[in-house]
């Protein structure tokens, strides 16, 4: 079998098998292969069982799935972990030194046990380079030429850490794979050969996403630390400087989505970012925005709850929450990318909503969708496609030549109140969070309350224009209907091709845009449907629950997953043989 | 010129008759007037009770945010408009009970907002229980049988954070309160004015008279150094049957968070035209996933 297989590192937290993964799956993508490679690690920095799941191939697939041909274990935890989801042929490698336990092992898997540390050694390197070893010998099993493998040492050591210590990773890498090669390669029926294909990024959600901001003009961000949210912040960070955004680590969640929301008041793109835990403190201020109708981005990047949860895993399960968080009924925008390009997207476009209609826009993302890597064309992040909108925002101009006091807050049939950022004298006004008068002024006359509740509640209906309908991949009519949302787009799309495979028809709809809901156009969607079968992360199926108490229609079979780790395909197939 | 009444709004205040507010109202518009700042040079950020109504009654750029969160909301306002002069109100519960975490934090990086702390020893807009600066044995509402907790020292916790500018005055003394306001918007950093305002409804007991008998000038202490941080953590612990009052402590040697930001060097961000990214910033940020 030729340029289809999964790999998987696995060892401890400080072993570098995050990073080394990553920099293999950049080095499979660089030999022109689709890759999607899916990192699994504990919450801790020491210790425990982590690993990095990257399948290869040439041709179109969709998500990682549960078979695995080469394991390269740095740990006893990790072969006996890995061992058991070789598929018959696949090889397990590890460290001659190690006491393995093979009595459980099933059948048809080969024992690969090298002398990996003493290749490392006798290349001059140190035991931290075992993970680089085992990428060498990766390449040496499988026939891919290693000049991939060493173009990213170059770049991942050459540049930040001096020459020496990647010369030294060079020499383990080759001492590495010249020893499986002549060893062990004969006996590996799992092959990989560089394609030419056109250049692919290697990316996942959360970078995607951060571009989509920085492409949509951020202006500030601040956040606090929370897996698997932070990384947003740090990469708008890392770019601060050079684009002009201003970030900020804030003592706490709540700080933080208030400094953003200051910030939109103060006339800036402002965003936090964050995951469930971290988004439950922004709460309360979450209705500030909305009744101030203050321009705020939130990016909510969902791990399981309640409370702590599993931090560094994956879940669906803040739709409800993020839907309903805060007290009172005020307008909110939920987007829920799905793909790399809906990531990059919905980070520019999340801006532009919150700005026209001028209340929180809430990205929602998952630890799969953040984390995952994945290979796409470079087009996927389309820059070029990038709209600024600011929506009602007053020109200086405009301010000029208004006449009496301004209105920030006046009552207009789409509910949209034109806004000015500070700094202009005629454009000066006060907001509270208290209910208000046109002017911003407290009041709690009846009348007034009733005409802003419906003025400010009309933006979300006004938003129905740019919320975009879920989109139906497959056939018009197919056996089977999925019906899923953000990150399941994944492993449903990976079992509707193993499904078409085995001459099974079916389609999809992927919804993205969750609020204000497109129930019309998801009740035409699945109007006809033969079989629907709702797929997400989370317990209680929540999707499902919300396109009932919209549409009406009820959707009794649903493929859950709720165990943290990230929907497979197989899991769907099963899921569907068990109803 | 900028007069008081530019900052005139047309709404009428609701504090009750003799309420400390009124003191300070009227020594944040004088001093912002007196500095020729404009309405919309300024933005006043408060949070929830009486003191935080005070944008309300205010023609200035005003943000009337939530309970304890002035702060935050003030920085984010600075952090992307530091041209603005931005004066945070918050009251003693507001301020020193939700908001105390945010005081330490703001003090400790020295953002350059004006904190004036409306401290009247009570709550007044949920009437009268004890707050985190009354006196021992207060009786209230929830302490009908006096309360336990000691009270905080707002200006020891802000001169242990690191604030740069500590004072506190009182509301009565509206002149005196209007120099400090205007020492501290021109001050560089974060900068807290605790001021004392008698509750004439809720608070029986710190009244106009018991205040008035109390206070005086910090700078009639002995080796009065407003330079000398443990010269006003000494002083920063007077507090009985005398009071003083006046600036604590100052130094203009620490700069502004702001002005250390580096996306801030070439101006407010706030007020950066935004246009899509030119070709070649997009494709750098490309050629990193390739």
């Amino acid at each position: 079998m030729k340029n289809d297989m999964t790999f998987v590192l696995g060892g401890e937290a400080g072993q570098g098998v995050e990073s080394t993964g990553a920099g293999f799956a950049l080095a499979l993508a660089r030999a022109g292969l689709r890759v999607f490679a899916v990192p699994d690690y504990r919450s801790r920095i020491r210790g425990g069982h982590n690993f990095f799941q990257i399948r290869a191939g040439d041709y179109e697939f969709f998500s990682h799935n549960e078979q695995v041909h080469l394991a390269m274990a740095l740990t006893r935890e990790a072969v006996d972990f890995h061992v058991r989801q070789l598929v018959p042929g696949g090889a397990i490698v590890y460290d001659t030194g190690l006491k393995v336990d093979k009595s459980a092992w099933p059948d048809g898997v080969q024992d690969f046990a090298m002398p990996v540390a003493d290749l490392v050694q006798g290349a001059g390197g140190s035991k931290l380079m075992m993970n680089t070893a085992m990428v060498g010998i990766a390449a040496g099993l499988t026939g891919l030429d290693l000049r991939f493998v060493e173009g990213v040492i170059e770049d991942n050591f050459g540049r930040k850490r001096g020459d020496s210590v990647a010369e030294t990773n060079l020499k383990v890498a080759r001492a590495a794979h010249d020893y499986a090669r002549a060893h062990f390669a004969e006996r590996f029926p799992f092959k990989l050969e560089a394609v030419d294909a056109p250049k692919r990024l290697l990316i996942g959600g959360n970078p995607a996403m951060s571009l989509g901001a920085l492409a949509g003009g951020i202006q500030f961000m601040a956040g606090y630390p929370m897996t698997p949210g932070s990384p947003i912040l740090e990469m708008i960070s890392a770019k601060a400087a050079e684009f002009g955004v201003v970030t900020k680590h804030a003592e706490d969640e709540i700080a933080a989505i208030c400094m953003a929301i200051g910030a939109g008041r103060a006339g800036a793109r402002a965003a936090t970012a964050t995951s469930g835990g971290g988004f439950s403190l922004m709460v309360e201020a979450l209705g500030l925005a909305g009744m101030t109708e203050v321009p705020v981005v939130i990016f909510e990047v969902q791990r399981p709850g309640p409370s702590t949860g599993l931090p560094t895993r994956t879940e669906q399960s803040d739709l409800m929450f993020v839907l309903h968080a805060s007290q009172g009924e005020f307008p909110r925008i939920v987007l829920a990318p799905g793909t790399i390009e809906e990531a990059f997207r919905d980070g520019w476009r999340a801006f532009n909503l919150a700005e026209k209609y001028q209340c929180p826009v809430i990205v929602l993302s998952d630890h799969f969708l953040a984390t995952s890597l994945q290979t796409v064309p470079p087009e996927t992040l389309d820059f070029d496609g990038v709209v600024i909108d600011r929506g009602a925002m007053l020109t200086p101009e405009q301010l000029d030549a208004m006449e009496g006091e301004y209105k920030r807050f006046a009552f207009t049939d789409s509910g949209i109140s034109p806004w000015a950022p500070p700094g202009h004298p005629k454009g000066v006004y006060r907001s509270a969070s208290d209910e208000h008068d046109e002017y911003g002024s407290i009041e709690e006359d009846a009348t007034n309350r009733r005409r802003m509740m419906e003025k400010r509640m009309r933006k979300l209906e006004t938003a129905r224009a740019d919320i975009l309908p879920p989109k139906l991949y497959g056939p018009e009519r197919a056996a089977i209907t999925f019906v899923s949302w953000g990150s399941g787009y994944y492993p449903v799309r990976e079992a509707m091709r193993v499904l078409a495979q085995q001459g099974v028809s079916s389609n999809f709809l992927h919804i993205t845009d969750i609020w204000p809901f497109p129930a019309q156009a998801v009740a035409e969607a699945l109007r006809g449907a033969k079989r629907i079968v709702s797929v997400e992360s989370n317990y209680t199926g929540q999707m499902a629950g919300l396109i009932r108490r919209e549409t009406g229609i009820h959707i009794e079979e649903q493929i859950l997953r709720y165990d943290g780790r990230p929907i497979s395909p197989e899991h769907i197939l099963r899921g569907l043989e068990g109803v | 010129m900028v007069t008081v009444k530019d900052y005139q709004s047309p709404v009428t205040p609701t504090w009750c008759p003799g309420c400390g507010n009124f003191g300070i109202h009227q020594a944040v518009k004088t001093a912002l007037a007196e500095l020729g700042l404009e309405p919309h040079q300024v933005m006043l950020v408060s949070g929830i009770g009486q003191s935080s109504k005070l944008p309300d009654y205010t023609h200035a750029n005003g943000f009337m945010t939530l309970h304890g969160r002035a702060i935050p909301c003030a920085t984010g306002v600075k952090l992307v408009r530091p041209d603005l002069k931005v004066i945070v109100h918050s009251g003693d519960g507001d301020g020193y009970a939700e908001g105390m975490g945010h005081m330490v934090h703001a003090a400790r990086r020295n953002i350059g907002i004006v904190h004036i702390a409306h401290n009247n020893q009570i709550y007044g807009l949920t009437k009268g229980q004890y707050s985190p600066t009354s006196a021992q044995g207060t009786r209230s509402s929830t302490s009908p049988e006096g309360s336990i907790d000691r009270p905080v020292n707002p200006l020891l916790i802000a001169l242990a954070a690191g604030a740069t500018f500590v004072a506190r005055a009182f509301s009565k003394n509206s002149r005196e309160l209007a120099d400090i306001i205007k020492a501290a918007v021109q001050h560089r950093g974060y900068a807290l004015i605790d001021v004392l305002q008698p509750c004439v409804t809720f608070n029986r007991v710190n009244t106009y008279e018991w205040y008035g008998e109390r206070v005086y000038p910090v700078s009639q202490e002995p080796g009065y150094d407003p330079s000398d941080l443990n010269w006003a953590m000494r002083a920063a612990q007077i507090w009985g049957d005398r009071i003083p009052v006046g600036i604590f402590y100052q130094t203009e040697d620490v700069p502004a968070y702001e002005e250390q930001v580096p996306a801030l060097k070439a101006g407010p961000v706030g007020l950066r035209p935004i246009r899509p990214l030119p070709a070649d910033k997009a494709q750098a940020l490309k050629a990193a996933y390739m």
